[in-house]
């Protein structure tokens, strides 16, 4: 099995705890017509790591470096969830059983769908397992 | 290689008496001197009431304002017609200070110039291109003596006209350049550009400034040197005063000709082998311009180690001037400290600012740095550890507890010069 169709490359934005931080991320990627699927904040004392899922990770890349700021391709998966009681278990339970370590995790829930957004210790196994056991991922192709 | 062995490597009892022999003549020479009469009276002491060493610590200090105050010929022991020569220094602010000559002067220098130079490995049979400021300035002049004095081709080629300079050293097969550091970094752009190996340098003698080990190592690599750093002024002469050994670690001072202290610069008390404070220096053979006491404001330690070559205690590099030193809960902090650590720190970039706040009448330090985009991998625990370590390193260094804060490359203030690094809000709080 290919899990190299699965593994999507997240952005990782450093990013001090100053107002207007995140408003310029954004503006970035809005002239650069990038579409955010995902993003969530990490924060720590003073600074945090902004995480986005965009359709073009590539130009988001060379756009905010480009502005200055300090950015990292980071392989997360993205899982589909039933977007019922009981979805996101389903998941955790596989990785689980797989000893898979989650880092962390953030969701998007659309109009159809809910998207569950992974940052694993062992991505190949993760992916393995979770299409194993009859799980859907996001191809990576959807953020190239 | 020693120049004159005997002086240069002169200790334990000998030297002591040597020195007390020669504090008792300088502060005598002194009491020529009207600002230094009064100075004396004050403190209680005179030239016949020095038994030992010990009472050095009664007498006072010579600040840089003294000498300003005595412009232009009050701090001369001597009358004009015995001076030889005057230089002075630049005064940042108001009159400069002057310094004089007697020709017993002029020897004394070139002569501890002889041996610094000596002492780095060089002599008759190199070429020395000396791109210092000739002039009011000691810098130029005082290298040319003690270059000539070693028997060496001594180019007096001064600042300025860099490809001039480079051509020079081709042309004229230079060993040896002595600069201010930063002009040194200048030479090395242009011969890069020129293209030109300078396949005869193999010694750098640079000071006048303050330079990293960052920045030698830099020189090294570029011009193809080994550098020595060089530190004087002119009140003591000029530069020369000390001088590193082929060691790289710590500036001989010259115990014959000098008395050297570190004192901690706010009360004044003297301090140990390996303590961080002012270097005070009371030169022991000074005619024209006696100084006693003269605190130089220079940041340093003495060394406590033996040195290999044989020669007497050391000073660290310069480490910041005393106007620059902070005091964090009662403790000593100067911002080179700072910079040093970050140095040592990949993670980090050497950019940084200080802010000291008063916070429930406790004095908090936080110290803004770049993270280096190498270290970004992308995960917040990663940037946690960076911040961890340098707070970690820093407080072993400084003795202190300080707050980290990590910020985006680029984005600290970069100085031209002098630097205000240090943002001290505590003032405001009161
Ligand atoms: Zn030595």
């Amino acid at each position: 099995m290919d899990t190299e169709n699965f593994t999507i490359k997240q952005i990782s934005v450093f990013s001090e705890n100053r107002p207007g931080r995140l408003a310029a991320i954004a503006r970035a990627l809005q002239e650069e017509e990038i579409n955010i699927f995902a993003f969530s904040i990490a924060e720590a004392k003073g600074f945090g790591v902004v995480r986005a899922l965009v359709d073009k990770p590539g130009v988001a890349y060379k756009k905010l470096t480009e502005l200055g700021f300090m950015v990292s391709f980071t392989d997360v998966i993205a899982v589909k969830m039933r977007d019922e009681p009981g979805g996101l278990f389903e998941i955790a339970k596989i990785l689980g059983e797989a000893e898979v370590n989650i880092e962390y995790a953030y969701a998007y829930s659309g109009k159809e769908v809910a998207v569950l957004i992974l940052r694993v210790d062992h991505v190949d196994d993760a992916i393995r397992r979770i299409r194993g056991a009859g799980g859907e991922l996001l191809q990576s192709s959807l953020f190239t | 290689m020693f120049w004159n062995k005997a002086m240069e490597t002169i200790s334990g009892p000998d030297l002591r008496t040597l020195q007390l022999k020669r504090l008792t003549w300088t502060v005598r020479q002194a009491e020529k001197v009207p600002f230094y009469q009064s100075l004396l009276k004050n403190a209680g002491i005179r030239s016949d009431a020095i038994r030992s060493l010990d009472d050095l610590v009664k007498l006072p200090f010579t600040s840089k304002k003294d000498l300003r105050l005595g412009y232009p010929f009050g701090s001369l022991a001597v009358p004009l017609t015995e001076v030889v020569r005057i230089h002075t220094t630049s005064g940042t602010t108001g009159k400069p200070t002057v310094v004089g000559y007697t020709r017993a002067d002029l020897e004394n220098w070139a002569d501890l110039m002889a041996r610094d130079l000596t002492m780095v490995g060089l002599g008759p049979g190199d070429v020395f291109q000396n791109a210092l400021g000739y002039g009011l300035f000691t810098g130029g002049l005082g290298f040319h003596a003690g270059a000539e004095k070693i028997g060496m081709t001594v180019i007096p080629s001064a600042t300025g006209n860099t490809r001039r300079q480079i051509e020079m050293i081709e042309d004229f097969g230079v060993t040896a350049v002595n600069a201010t550091p930063s002009y040194a970094m200048r030479l090395a752009e242009v011969a890069e550009e020129m293209g030109a190996g300078l396949e005869t340098l193999r010694i750098g003698t640079f000071g006048a400034e303050p330079w990293s080990e960052n920045m030698r190592r830099e020189l090294e690599e570029r011009l193809g040197i080994t550098a020595y750093d060089s530190y004087g002024m002119s009140e003591l002469y000029g530069p020369g005063a000390a001088f590193e050994c082929e060691e790289k670690n710590g500036l001989h001072f010259w115990h014959d000709s000098f008395l050297i202290e570190i004192i901690n610069p706010e009360t004044g008390e003297q301090l140990g082998p390996g303590e961080r404070g002012e270097l005070v220096v009371t030169p022991l053979v000074k005619e024209a311009m006696p100084l006693i006491r003269y605190r130089t404001g220079d940041i340093t330690m003495i060394l406590d180690d033996v040195c290999p070559c044989g020669r007497g205690q050391k000073i660290a590099r310069i480490m910041g001037r005393s106007d620059d030193m902070l005091v964090i809960r009662g403790i000593n902090v100067f911002p080179s400290q700072i910079e040093h650590v970050l140095l040592s720190l990949p993670e980090v970039g050497e950019q940084f600012m200080v802010y000291i706040d008063r916070i429930h009448h406790l004095d908090e330090m936080t110290i803004e740095v770049e993270v280096n985009r190498d270290y970004f991998s992308g995960e917040l625990g990663d940037l946690t550890h960076v911040q961890k370590r340098v707070a970690g390193v820093l407080r072993d260094s400084l003795n202190l507890r300080t707050r980290v804060t990590l910020v985006e490359p680029g984005s600290l203030p970069r100085f031209e010069g002098k630097a205000k690094r240090v943002i001290d809000r505590r003032g405001d709080i009161w």
